[in-house]
């Protein structure tokens, strides 16, 4: 398991090789980068502030209690801080389990909840100006799937 | 004393990131002294979606602040 919050650039390829190195007890890994976007040239930086010593450990819970509830054998977490350009890869997760379905559903779990919960503040820097940007309704909406009731597959 | 933590929008909005209050004995009491020098950030560390921190752990209501705690102001959070 590893949690890493840094300010440089990372090549999200190399993460996912590295990680997947010496998972001889892994069916399936499955990996997500999340890249900054430039929105139509609205966006022009994006800038992330952590709270060092307050963030890492709570990554650590969260890819813990993914592990536990999705059975994962490994878990990574990158998340990039400070100033970051269009077309940078911002937040890294990949896991493994020994079938797909674990492994899909602990990156989906992670990301959902890096997405609004973890402490993180993002700052939008355009042509008009900066802004905090807040989770949209829609991430909240995405959290309730992991405590609504679990409906049958 | 206590040393608050602004980050974020709340941070822009006072102005300063790091701030020591002196002779602080709880929460409340902290809370009155912002009012006092900066009532924008009281109010907005009062809004919804904000938590607050001390010493690096997550607390709710009022609590007796500790010589030399560390209390954080956190607007909503997003990250990747």
């Amino acid at each position: 398991m590893s949690v890493t919050v840094q300010t440089d650039v990372f090549d999200a390829g190399a993460a996912l090789s590295a990680f997947s190195l010496g998972l001889p007890d892994a069916g399936g890994v499955v990996s997500f980068t999340g890249i900054a976007r430039n929105d139509g040239d609205k966006t022009e930086m994006l800038e992330l502030e952590a709270y060092p010593g307050f963030t890492e450990p709570w990554i650590e819970a969260l890819v813990k209690e993914a592990r536990a509830r999705f059975d994962l054998i490994g878990a990574m977490v990158i998340h990039r801080v400070g100033p970051i350009l269009p077309g940078e890869a911002i937040v890294f997760v990949a896991t493994a389990a020994a079938h797909r379905r674990q492994a899909f559903e602990g990156a989906d779990f992670l990301m959902d909840h890096l997405k609004s919960r973890a402490p993180f503040w993002k700052k939008e820097h355009g042509p008009g100006g900066a802004r905090w940007i807040e989770p949209r309704q829609a991430d909240y909406q995405d959290l309730t799937r992991w405590t609504a009731e679990q409906t049958p597959r | 004393m206590a040393c608050v933590l602004l980050f974020g929008a709340l941070r822009d909005l006072a102005g300063w990131r790091e701030q020591i209050f002196d002779g602080v004995s709880d929460l409340d009491h902290l809370h009155s002294d912002i009012a006092r020098l900066y009532p924008d950030l009281a109010e907005a560390i009062s809004g919804p979606g904000v938590q607050v921190a001390v010493n690096k752990a997550l607390v709710r209501g009022n609590i007796i602040l500790s010589a030399g705690a560390e209390v954080a102001f956190l607007p909503p959070m997003s990250g990747g």
